[in-house]
């Protein structure tokens, strides 16, 4: 059985960076798996421009931004695999092993010293959120709608309505649009929008296309494709307002209802789950609860942007090179829990050591204005900033000083109004 | 000039087609819609009842539970996931603790062996169950089924006997001969000598082609929750209400795969096919399922669904000679699944003149089922079909060569959805959005047609619209 110090599972943004990372960090045995035909991961579906602005200082479109890294992982001469399904990892007493398989080679069993999980995310569906009237075809996901329509060619309908303002929902109703298609308008539960608001203005409005917010669809028609959805308003509590509706009809409808990490690998080796983001609990190195087991990207918490994927695996990367070292120092654990405001916080865990920083991501659970952002062990402040806006759909991330950190104390995040 | 017409390929027709395959007749099967199983048979509670509950002296009950004894045998001649986990039908108040004792002395005369279990020993054997519990009725011979599988494998093993299967064909008139029947059909006309009506919640319509009107279908719809798998041990057996005043209940139960389903409702409806789902309906099914499981977890949930029950007025199964050589089999529904074999045997005896057939093979080829396979059966597997190794469906992780082995076989899938009823990609949690693009390529491949024209499930479900390169 071959052994490798580092496996990473998804070859997308996440696992590239990190084993690009880990190899500069010394890891030189590593081996990626995709599962797609391509490295690159989701990126090569989103063929619009706008990614790379953190990372390269320019605009651009998703594969570019994947080749990039492909790239670079190529020039290291890091070993990859594509078309590979990773099915199983097992708990060894030292190390893991990982059974994949493929067409070429069948079912083949690994052993793996550490583990990085970069798996990514899938979409929320018509049955998770309970659509109801008719089950017709025409009723999918924005991504998949994404897939066929940028991978294989083919528009999957001519009249869309949009449910849900994620930013998958609002890049495929230019997109939609682009390639011919109606797109009668989109629907958001909320009162404010999902969005990025860049993704609103260049998306929604240069189109010309309605947004609704706080209204969802309350029926879907149509015994074999879709003929007809209706919307209505709600109110705060969510609850339809009667004499609201508004029937459109349509062949598609298309839903951008969130995203959920997808790990279907993990809860079997025994790793604790995020109730809040559905990702691994993990610490500051990204390191999940059992030891050796990393993860990054949007299999651990959905990200915004995927300069911020990239940024996250460099560190789950280099993590996993100090872990091979012997370097990880997992002594005086503090707890990190979200306070006031606060939808989560990763890491859940940081640690009192040598390090000199630790990064801190969060969400606030509704849109603020005028806020002070506080960091704080008991009522000692480590950190305090002033915000003039803060919004569900965007991230926040702050480096503490650890020197900032004095006791073993939980440390809290949490919205000052 | 065939010696038999049935007309529906629902989990009935379907299982009288392949009992009567084993005789020297001529058989022919008609299916207004594009596969097998598309109608009450897919979409149902997946329940082989024991068969305490029915009226004793009924149909149902006694084909019930001659039917629930013939499955252990079905499933194995025909490689059918089953499993007989048995049910328990809890109690919560005095009232239904009454409703539970009668109960009994119906198992009793329908011949069906149950047991009362008090709280605490429910809670050893089914720990999920609720405080509230007083009692709870065990009926070990209750099992569960994969509905989907049962139905494709019964056709595809009679057409492996030689039964002819033909699809998209709707029965739009049938005209009486001296001897025997035509049958005409939007596309074909065929001489029948004998007819046999399976047509489900058409059933009533297909006799009055013929017949006087002698009983009416009521369409009754039950909606349900599904709930991804989890942990294998979070639902353990069937779990029911008691029918009580407050109505008839809903069951928790796990699936063949370890999903749960919490549901059904009951709503008779006038549309036939209106398989539609409504959160009033469901909102109820969630509150009475909350006094069945403890930790009822509906974050867990993938999708809902809705199907339709034929339910005759007369209140049983109507299974008769209703004028020589036409056969009536209506108003199947629940316990419909679990009677089903126990029906094609009381048809079988109904067929006048058979003579058996030397060469009927009552085995169908197993399914590659690479998921129960160990490491080292999948590394072989592979060696013999590299396409094994090829995983489409990420989170049921159905291989290529599952998929290809479906669409391949004797009544085999032409259609998205008939491929996830037969190998399950679609059913996981992504419902399709990670996979759906490669089945259809693999089904447009295997099929030699362009991919717009794989649909989704019906005939006019397609998927893609329109080509944008260059087309």
């Amino acid at each position: 059985m071959k052994t490798y110090d580092l496996v990473v599972i998804g070859g997308g943004s996440g696992g590239l960076s990190a084993a690009i990372s880990a190899y500069d960090e010394g890891v030189k045995n590593i081996l990626v798996l995709e599962k797609e035909a391509y490295l690159g991961g989701i990126l090569l579906q989103c063929i619009h421009n706008g990614f790379g602005l953190h990372t390269f200082k320019e605009e651009l479109t998703g594969p570019e931004y994947a080749d990039r890294f492909v790239k670079e992982l190529i020039e290291r001469e890091i070993e990859y695999k594509v078309n590979t399904f990773v099915t199983e990892i097992k708990k060894n007493d030292e190390d893991f092993t990982v059974i994949y398989s493929n067409q070429e080679e069948g079912f083949v069993l690994i052993n793996a010293k550490t583990i990085i999980t970069a798996t990514g995310c899938s979409e929320r569906t018509r049955g998770e959120i309970s659509m109801q009237g008719d089950r017709p075809s025409g009723v999918m996901t924005a991504g998949m709608a994404q897939k066929y329509l940028n991978l294989e060619g083919y528009l999957v309908g001519k009249n869309v309505f949009i449910l849900g303002s994620g930013d998958i929902g609002l890049i495929m109703a230019r997109r939609m649009v682009l390639e011919g298609a109606n797109v009668l308008g989109v629907a958001e539960l909320m009162p404010y929008s999902n969005g990025l608001n860049r993704n609103i203005v260049q998306c929604l409005e240069d189109f010309n296309i309605p947004l609704y917010l706080s209204h969802t669809v309350k029926r879907v028609i149509g015994k074999d494709r879709l003929e007809s959805v209706i919307i209505q308003q709600v109110d705060e509590n969510l609850n339809f307002i009667e004499g609201t509706e508004i029937i459109f009809n349509c062949d598609t409808l298309l839903l951008s209802v969130g995203l959920i990490p997808n790990n279907p690998l993990l809860t079997s080796l025994g790793v604790l789950m995020h109730p809040k983001t559905k990702g691994p609990l993990v610490d500051e190195y990204l390191m999940t609860n059992v030891k050796g087991i990393f993860a990054c990207g949007n299999s651990l918490h959905v990200h915004d942007l995927v300069d911020f994927v990239t940024n996250e695996g460099a560190i789950c990367g280099k993590s996993a090179a100090k872990y091979l070292k012997g370097n990880l120092n997992t002594n005086n654990i503090i707890n990190i829990n979200n306070g006031k405001g606060i939808s989560y916080v990763l890491p859940k865990t940081m640690y009192l050591n040598n390090d000199t920083t630790f990064k801190l991501n969060f969400r606030v659970n509704k849109p603020y204005k005028d806020v002070e952002l506080i960091i704080k062990q008991n009522d000692k402040i480590i950190k305090k900033l002033k915000k003039a806006y803060l919004i569900p759909a965007e991230m926040e991330s702050v480096i503490i000083l650890k020197k900032d950190v004095t006791s073993l104390d939980d440390i809290i995040v949490e919205v000052i109004e | 000039m065939f010696d038999i017409t049935i007309i529906g390929a629902g989990v009935v027709g379907s299982m009288i087609a392949r009992t009567l395959s084993k005789y020297k007749l001529n058989i022919l099967v008609l299916e207004k819609e594009n596969d097998v199983g598309n109608g009450a048979s897919s979409a149902n509670s997946a329940i082989i009842h024991s068969g305490y509950d029915p009226e004793p002296g009924s149909l149902k009950a006694r084909l019930n539970v001659r039917g629930n004894y013939l499955f252990d045998k079905v499933a194995e001649e025909l490689d059918v996931e089953f499993m007989r986990i048995g049910s328990i039908t809890l109690a919560n108040n005095q009232e239904e603790v009454e409703i539970l004792e009668s109960l009994v002395e119906r198992a009793a005369l329908n011949g069906v062996c149950v047991k009362v279990l008090n709280h605490d020993e429910l809670k050893t054997i089914e720990p999920s169950i609720t405080d509230k519990v007083i009692k709870g009725l065990l009926a070990p011979t209750c099992g569960i089924i994969n509905p989907f599988e049962l139905v494709v494998a019964a056709m595809e093993n009679a057409i492996d006997n030689g039964v002819k299967l033909h699809l998209c064909e709707e029965v739009t008139s049938i005209v009486k001969q001296e001897s025997g029947f035509i049958v005409n059909t939007n596309k074909n006309s065929y001489e029948t000598k004998y007819v046999i009506n399976c047509a489900g919640v058409y059933s009533d319509k297909i006799n009055e082609m013929v017949n006087k009107k002698s009983f009416t279908i009521k369409p009754r719809r039950g909606e349900y929750f599904v709930l991804d798998h989890f942990d294998n041990n979070y639902v353990r057996h069937v779990l029911f209400n008691v029918p009580s005043s407050k109505g008839k209940g809903v069951l928790v139960s796990p699936t063949t795969h370890y999903n749960y389903l919490v549901g059904p409702s009951s709503e008779y409806i006038d549309d036939k096919e209106d398989v539609s789902t409504d959160k009033e309906t469901l909102d109820n099914v969630k509150q009475k399922a909350y006094s069945l499981v403890d930790n009822l977890r509906l974050d867990k949930q993938i999708r809902i669904f809705s199907g339709i029950r034929a339910v005759s007025d007369t209140g049983d199964f109507v299974i008769e000679e209703v004028i020589p050589y036409f056969i009536n089999v209506a108003g199947i529904q629940s316990p419909g699944l679990a009677s089903s074999p126990a029906i094609a045997e009381m048809v079988e005896e109904m067929i006048k003149g058979k003579e058996l057939k030397e060469d009927y093979n009552p085995y169908r080829k197993p399914l590659p089922r690479l998921n129960k396979k160990t490491i080292e059966e999948k590394i072989a597997l592979c060696k013999t079909n590299p396409l094994y190794g090829n995983i489409i469906c990420r989170c049921e992780k159905i291989s290529e060569g599952e998929i290809v082995d479906a669409i391949r076989r004797n009544c085999g899938a032409t259609t998205v959805k008939g491929v996830k009823k037969r190998v399950r990609p679609g059913f996981g949690k992504c419902q399709g959005g990670f996979c759906e693009a490669s089945v259809m390529k693999i089904l447009a491949r295997e099929l030699g047609c362009d991919i717009k024209q794989i649909v989704y499930g019906k005939e006019n479900a397609y998927i893609l619209k329109e080509g944008t390169k260059g087309e």
